[in-house]
């Protein structure tokens, strides 16, 4: 009887191949595993435009609406509160915002389409809480430079009436503007915007 | 008669013996038993401290058997969650004690855990050869995080829903990956529907499961290396003739018995909560979540539950988003590396040098101010007083590389020292409430007795003041 050769370099190419080939297969497993966590065919078609009226906001008011499932702010801005963001912004850490979220019709200092009429997402961009309204000036809580805002209650962070976010607070940016546009003067559709407005 | 009796107790006691080694012959049982339970030495010398690790595995039980009793009657659906949970509590039978149970649970398990790790720290046993076994256990730690934060969603409450909103935004702060990431986690664009039933998934089988595999890990590593002591000395050094450590006993019955009067008085507090203060003041329960979770808009005042709030602290002291999440992150990093910042040789506090226990007793005060600002209201005030606390946090862990190669330690003894037992606590402290107060003239009862009225001594309050502020001292030397 002859005895055997072990014959290690054959071992050792089945090995490396049995390897490889496995890893590939589990590769390739852990994409529909991966990827069934991604958002669903349906959670990402529920993304439809919202309509708003804004003919019975009073001047100075906030209302709240729903869209993707996100609180957005319509708030209607007083040429007092105008005034304040025109002359306030030593305190801004993105006044012009160059480094914010929002659309081309929005991209001035009132950071809206009309000055008076302000949309935003109404997420903080530090952790995505929303943040309380306060109008009010200076408040005992907040302090004497409080200029009415936005206060962020989880972390701290504040932002002025235009939504742009002050030095030194956790939130990075300034609050998200919405695409949207004006159907009529007193109809807004939020989640939509044409190329004609964008660039009018 | 007699005779028939015997023959049959002799049947039985054949029968039992066929059957167990048949058992014994296809399973380690007796081996098991006795190398975990009966064989296996455990120091002599623990103390109070040494309860917390059954502990933990006690509630670890308590939470399974709740949580499935509690997944019979709980639907993972946004529409219907809020509603079942108040059915379990309304309707179900029982129903308001397995859940407040649970609630308990979680928070009984964080309060053993904290414990527990302290424990670690004060007698070195996370230094060699125990590194593995603090690893496995800050996994442990990391895992318990995940699976509270997440059987928080469960009810949508208010403060479930934008408690995971908070956390899970801060995925999105990571550079390049960090919105597909949360996009992932999440599976929509908000929290929702599809978030609750992964978080369902995820808090009933996937975490605990992590879970039950660690804690067999720990004991495992634990066993091999054997466990350490108040005094941080190895007892495997110094055995007696038949090779079992001289300062050794075997963990059952010792103990197990122990452990057993630990329980008793663990179930004590834990019924106490469950009966009479389910939601602890807001603590255990927060008020917000009896609320719906309503997408619009966020509680007036928004904080974790307590066991997170030193680690939330941090994270709003930094007035950064990404720096916020990598001080957070890091605050729970520095402690998986404890084995290695900490250089000294000597691991139980008691013969440790003054500076490594001064340094350690400002890290327990800013761990539990950092507590406290977190279930505060961001103020700038409490910013700040947040912003020193992170640093002292930090500090304790950065510094420990600098100075402890060269702390100056005092000599360990060769075997465990004597642990003063209770009665020895109970006589110092009638001496000590002796020395505090003076005799009056013994009065003599009506039914014939006499008693011996006792007034406060205000010489004596001070001298015992003074005795006890050098204690502190010297202990602190």
């Amino acid at each position: 009887m002859t005895r055997e050769v072990v014959d290690t370099s054959k071992r050792q190419f089945l090995t490396t191949a049995l390897t490889v080939v496995g890893a590939v297969g589990t590769g390739y497993l852990a994409v529909p595993f991966i990827s069934q966590m991604q958002p669903s065919a349906r959670a990402m078609a529920a993304g439809a435009p919202v309509e708003v009226d804004i003919s019975r906001i009073e001047p100075g008011q906030l209302i709240r609406i729903a869209w993707r499932g996100k609180p957005v702010w319509v708030l209607s801005r007083t040429p007092e509160i105008l005034d304040i963001l025109e002359k306030d912004t030593a305190k801004l850490a993105d006044p012009s915002s160059k480094d914010s979220d929002q659309p081309d019709n929005s991209s001035n200092s009132y950071r809206s389409i009309r000055p008076e009429i302000f949309i935003a997402v109404g997420l903080c961009t530090h952790l995505g809480c929303s943040p309380t309204f306060r109008p009010e000036i200076a408040p005992n809580d907040l302090g004497d430079d409080w200029k009415g805002g936005f206060f962020c209650p989880c972390h701290g962070s504040g932002f002025d009436l235009a939504g742009r976010v002050f030095k030194s607070v956790p939130a990075p940016t300034n609050l998200v503007v919405p695409p949207y546009r004006y159907i009529t003067d007193t109809q807004i559709i939020i989640g939509e915007e044409t190329k004609k407005e964008a660039s009018a | 008669m007699k005779n028939k009796l015997n023959v049959s107790s002799d049947g039985l006691k054949n029968s039992m013996n066929v059957s167990t080694n048949w058992l014994l012959k296809r399973f380690p049982l007796s081996r098991m038993w006795n190398d975990h339970m009966a064989q296996y030495y455990a120091p002599k010398n623990f103390n109070f401290w040494y309860f917390f690790g059954s502990l933990a595995l006690l509630v670890l039980v308590n939470q399974i058997i709740t949580g499935i009793l509690l997944t019979m009657n709980y639907k993972p659906d946004a529409k219907l969650a809020f509603d079942s949970v108040e059915y379990i509590m309304r309707d179900v039978n029982w129903g308001w004690l397995i859940r407040y149970m649970h609630s308990t649970g979680a928070s009984a398990f964080f309060i053993v855990i904290y414990l527990h790790m302290f424990r670690g720290m004060i007698y070195g046993s996370y230094k060699k050869p125990r590194e593995l076994v603090w690893i496995f256990g800050m996994l442990l730690f990391l895992c318990l995080m995940a699976e509270a934060f997440m059987g928080y969603l469960l009810p949508w409450g208010q403060m479930s829903y934008w408690g995971a909103q908070v956390i899970i935004s801060l995925f999105s702060a990571i550079p390049v990956i960090g919105e597909d990431l949360s996009l992932w986690v999440r599976g929509d664009y908000v929290i929702s529907d599809a978030t609750l039933n992964r978080f369902f998934a995820f808090h009933v089988i996937a975490v605990p499961l992590a879970l039950i595999i660690l804690v067999f890990l720990h004991i495992i590593a634990l066993h091999e290396v054997g466990s350490n002591n108040p005094d941080g000395i190895e007892i495997k050094e110094s055995k007696d003739p038949w090779g079992h450590p001289v300062d050794g006993i075997p963990f059952h019955p010792y103990y197990t018995v122990k452990d057993l009067v630990g329980v008793g008085v663990f179930l004590f507090f834990f019924a106490t909560i469950i009966f009479y203060m389910p939601e602890m003041g807001g603590y255990f329960l927060e008020h917000a979540n009896f609320i719906p979770a309503d997408p619009l808009k966020t509680p007036e005042h928004i904080a974790p539950l307590w066991y997170f709030t030193p680690f939330y602290a941090i994270l709003r002291a930094i007035p950064d988003k990404f720096m916020g999440v990598i001080a957070m992150g890091g605050a729970i990093v520095v402690l998986f590396l404890l084995p290695w910042l900490d250089r000294c040789k000597v691991k139980s506090i008691r013969y440790r040098g003054g500076i490594f226990k001064k340094s350690f007793v400002l890290f327990i005060i800013s761990f539990i101010v950092l507590g406290y600002l977190g279930t505060q209201p961001a103020t700038p005030g409490y910013t700040m007083l947040a912003r020193v606390f992170t640093a002292i946090y930090f500090g304790f862990f950065l510094l420990l590389p600098i100075y402890t190669p060269w702390e100056k330690t005092k000599p360990v003894p060769k075997s465990v020292t004597h642990e003063k037992t209770a009665m020895e606590d109970y006589s110092a402290l009638v001496d000590t409430f002796d020395k505090m107060t003076v005799k009056q003239e013994p009065i003599k009862t009506s039914w014939g007795g006499t008693v011996t009225p006792v007034k406060p001594d205000a010489a004596g309050i001070k001298n015992v003041l003074i005795q006890l502020a050098k204690k502190l001292k010297e202990s602190l030397d």
